[in-house]
């Protein structure tokens, strides 16, 4: 799909603009990977015996896949609620760097924070990967209305796919569902690394994954965040240290 | 309908476990994005600890894998990664390439393990 030129006639109106940005599901392969990826979640969130609305609030109030297929296998696991939420809210902090780096994007002179509430919401790798890929297509008073359709179509696709794998979950075979379940991991490593711009941003990846099972061993809790700080300021220290060089 | 919406009791646990602790970030990003500067020190400490935390959450799903992914042996999924880390730098980092490369591999291996 190509969007019109920037000063077209077709970006008159903030209802095109959405339907543009609607549109624009449908040009990326991205969707293809959210709606397996739900499918999986779906059928995790059934065969964990929660209910066909629990799913679907969680893709619509959480929607972040991560998040929700932890906050799934370790109440399953039968961890308590406070362990849940730390492993959920752990998984999550990625977004915050996220929407700080989305919201210039898409702020015009007269934004207004409230009319950037929706944005942050549906803000996850999937809206970040392809702000980056539409949004310099986009004219910039129309960006909101742009993002609010792309925002809605990926979760209308994450939606139905949580929907289908919730009632096919009975009926999936175990490969089918180990598939599935490999797609996160796949997705968001490749996403991340296509989005890394800096070095820093690559060898917080590589040292992330390298650091997670050594710190996995202190059976700490909160290994992820014991990695993922150690992980993260060695690449910070490394980032910092090259611009010294360089200067 | 009540199968439908299941009990409260699990509704409020998805507010207090999953809603809340997640959206935490989303606010705290829309609330002092603003504020700071893309290219400033702390940001660029942040971004660094979110990628590593991500990375943590790619390991521990591969490592102590949920559901059925724990029934591939761990040799093959991480052998699935590596390939389709391989095939996302050949095609000139094509997200596709990659994960269809990796699940093929997973697939493949399985099948053959029988």
């Amino acid at each position: 799909m190509t969007l019109p030129p920037l000063d077209s006639p077709q970006w008159h109106g903030s209802l095109r603009a959405f339907g543009w940005g609607l549109r624009a599901t449908s040009a990326t392969i991205l969707s293809v990977v959210l709606f397996v990826t739900f499918i999986g979640i779906g059928a995790l969130a059934h065969d964990t015996h929660f209910s066909m609305l629990w799913a679907i609030l969680s893709t619509v109030l959480v929607w972040a896949g991560p998040a929700q297929i932890i906050l799934v296998s370790t109440l399953g696991s039968g961890q308590t609620i406070l362990q849940s939420a730390i492993a959920v809210t752990m998984s999550a902090i990625r977004l915050f760097p996220m929407v700080v780096a989305v919201l210039p994007l898409i702020r015009g002179p007269k934004t207004k924070r409230r009319h950037l509430v929706l944005i942050a919401h549906f803000t996850a790798v999937t809206l970040w990967v392809e702000c980056y890929r539409f949004l310099p297509h986009v004219p910039r008073e129309r960006r909101i209305a742009f993002v609010h359709g792309l925002g809605s179509g990926l979760m209308g696709v994450a939606l139905v796919a949580t929907i289908i794998g919730y009632l096919l979950a009975a009926n999936l075979s175990q490969t089918f569902g180990a598939a599935v379940l490999l797609l996160t991991p796949l997705a968001f490593l490749f996403s991340t690394l296509r989005n890394a711009k800096e070095l820093a941003d690559v060898l917080a990846l590589g040292l992330g994954l390298v650091l997670y099972p050594l710190a996995a061993r202190l059976n700490s809790g909160v290994d992820i965040l014991v990695s993922g700080v150690v992980a993260g300021t060695l690449a910070f220290a490394v980032h910092k240290w090259r611009e010294r060089e360089a200067a | 309908m009540s199968d439908f919406i299941g009990d409260w009791h699990a509704l409020a646990v998805l507010l207090i476990a999953g809603v809340i602790p997640n959206q935490i970030w989303r606010l705290l990003g829309l609330w002092f994005g603003s504020g700071l500067d893309e290219g400033s020190d702390l940001l660029m400490w942040v971004k660094a600890v979110a990628t590593a935390i991500l990375a943590g959450v790619i390991a521990q799903i591969l490592v102590q894998p949920p559901g059925a992914l724990a029934s591939v042996p761990w040799g093959l999924r991480y052998g699935a990664v590596v390939a389709g880390l391989a095939a996302f730098l050949a095609s000139r980092r094509s997200i596709f390439a990659g994960v269809v490369c990796g699940e093929a591999v997973m697939l493949a291996g399985k099948w053959w393990l029988g």
